[in-house]
């Protein structure tokens, strides 16, 4: 009976666990897979694949425009897939317009461009093989406007160069002289507004990718109004297999979102089996208290 | 202007074609002011409750200290210097403000950068004790979200893969990584369609009051 009591007290302690231990063993689930370097390759999910290959068939010389509306609190997740799609369209000779719709995007693809572009492509030249237009404000607003008239909004470049002067800017009016638009997002303005605001109305192929919990809400425009799209980190590291794949030379360079899925994964084993743990003692507890 | 705008989704031509061109310029203009409002509103609230030391007013003080230092140090490029480009010399006022000796790109990298980070990992810990007890098998309908949220959870992992992965072809469908797949783009894109149709439909009926001045609320009268 003793014995019974006192099973009965462990699991009711089981049921009822510290968050501070919670707090405790998920420190050690992220921390320990980041010093013991632990990575994990996951295949590209169809949607993902999607996304690839529609960069993939893109004739040399398209003009793929990449929206940087995240900021650092989101960067972990969207980095990554800023870091892929910009590795796989410079290695396929596509042209990169990078704009924002948010004041903390321009810092990432600033920091894209120091990481990425300029050591790992140096013969790609500002202004030909890639340029960075800069944040304005207007959101949707701003879109559309982009939609009807790109000049009108974007004059400039971040430096301050005349988009004259800029020879790849060449032939730009409007969004839809564009042949894809890839929207890094992390909320609103993001992904929906880039597919309702230039997707839908201008005909333009809309893809990209966002945090993890934004993914679920941007499903129902897949397939047929956005042609793929990368949820969270684990949608990074999926893009970023799909492209090692294709192109195994990426694979010996900073896998990044692949580093960073480590900590995720033993950190969602974490969570799982404390909802084990939870819904096991409680199942006990409600017999008990069943038969009693 | 508001039936304008939609003639113009619907007659894509001038003169509509242009004046839903115009309007849509008029907006991000005006949308900028947005930020001296946002701004203005921070340093209202912020100094009154310093002012008037309410709760946690000294969190407020460090608030408008920060929104001074990085305005201060934008403005004005601190850090930043003259340069010189193709053969010409330009001063720092032409420099950008957050070029690499800037005060600015300083402050965001160390400062707003991880502080930002921070916040947002936090979550982790959260989720993490949140999952644990929320996530009870309590009802019928609990039971269906906490499965569904496990087969998600546990699909970039190797316990995921090792859990399923023995399942025969004619099975195949229960492998956690289908099934996953199969959870966000049927019963979770019916949801959201559900939702979003019915969000929709409420954004066109109160745009249709407003337009035709059946709502007069945000106008400070009597709807």
């Amino acid at each position: 009976m003793a014995d019974e009591e006192t099973k009965l007290t462990l699991i009711e302690k089981l049921g009822r666990v510290d968050r501070r231990i919670i707090f405790l063993v998920m420190a050690l689930a992220v921390l320990i897979p980041l010093l013991v370097h632990y990575t994990t390759t996951i295949p590209a999910s169809p949607i993902v694949q999607n996304l690839f290959d529609k960069v993939e068939i893109l004739p040399s010389g398209a003009r793929v425009l990449i929206s940087f509306d995240y900021g650092p609190s989101t960067a972990p997740e969207n980095q990554p897939m800023a870091t892929s799609i910009t590795r796989h369209c410079l290695e396929k000779n596509l042209r990169i317009y990078m704009i924002s719709l948010w004041a903390t995007g321009p810092r990432q693809a600033m920091e894209l461009i120091d990481e990425v572009i300029k050591p790992e492509f140096p013969d790609k030249k500002d202004g030909v093989d890639w340029v960075h237009l800069g944040f304005k404000a207007g959101g949707q607003g701003l879109i559309n406007t982009l939609l009807a008239d790109f000049r009108a909004m974007y004059t400039t470049d971040v430096n301050g160069v005349s988009v004259d002067k800029i020879p790849m800017m060449e032939g730009v009016t409007s969004l839809k002289d564009f042949d894809f638009i890839y929207c890094i997002g992390s909320g609103q303005p993001g992904n929906k507004e880039w597919i309702q605001f230039a997707g839908d109305p201008g005909h333009i192929p809309v893809g990209g990718g966002t945090t993890a919990v934004m993914a679920p809400q941007l499903y129902p425009y897949y397939p047929k109004q956005t042609v793929g799209l990368l949820g969270g980190l684990q949608g990074a590291a999926e893009y970023e297999a799909a492209l090692i794949a294709r192109y195994p030379k990426y694979g010996d360079m900073s896998r990044v979102a692949s580093e960073k899925m480590g900590p995720q994964v033993s950190a969602h084993l974490v969570i799982a089996a404390f909802i084990i743990l939870g819904n096991v003692t409680f199942l006990i507890e409600r017999r008990r208290r069943r038969k009693s | 202007m508001g039936l304008i705008l939609i003639i113009a989704m619907f007659i894509p031509h001038d003169p509509f074609f242009d004046m839903d061109r115009k309007f849509s310029i008029y907006y991000d203009v005006i949308a900028v002011f947005a930020f001296i409002l946002g701004g203005g509103n921070l340093l209202r609230v912020h100094l009154n409750k310093v002012y008037q030391k309410r709760t946690d007013w000294k969190y407020s003080i460090v608030t408008v200290a920060g929104f001074f230092l990085m305005l201060i140090a934008g403005l004005f490029k601190l850090g930043v210097h003259a340069y010189v480009q193709e053969g010409v010399q330009f001063s720092r006022w032409a420099a950008d403000f957050q070029g690499t000796e800037s005060l600015f790109k300083y402050l965001y990298d160390c400062t707003f950068q991880p502080l930002q980070s921070t916040m947002f990992s936090l979550l982790a810990f959260f989720v993490a004790s949140a999952s644990y007890r929320a996530f009870r098998a309590k009802t019928l309908e609990a039971t269906i979200l906490l499965i569904a949220a496990f087969v998600i959870l546990i699909r970039p992992t190797p316990l995921g893969y090792y859990l399923t992965f023995w399942l025969p072809d004619p099975l195949a469908f229960l492998r956690v990584g289908n099934l996953s797949t199969w959870i966000l783009a049927v019963p979770n894109m019916v949801g959201q369609r559900a939702i979003m149709i019915g969000i929709a439909l409420g954004i066109v009926s109160t745009s249709m009051r407003l337009i035709l001045g059946i709502e007069r609320g945000y106008l400070g009268g009597e709807s």
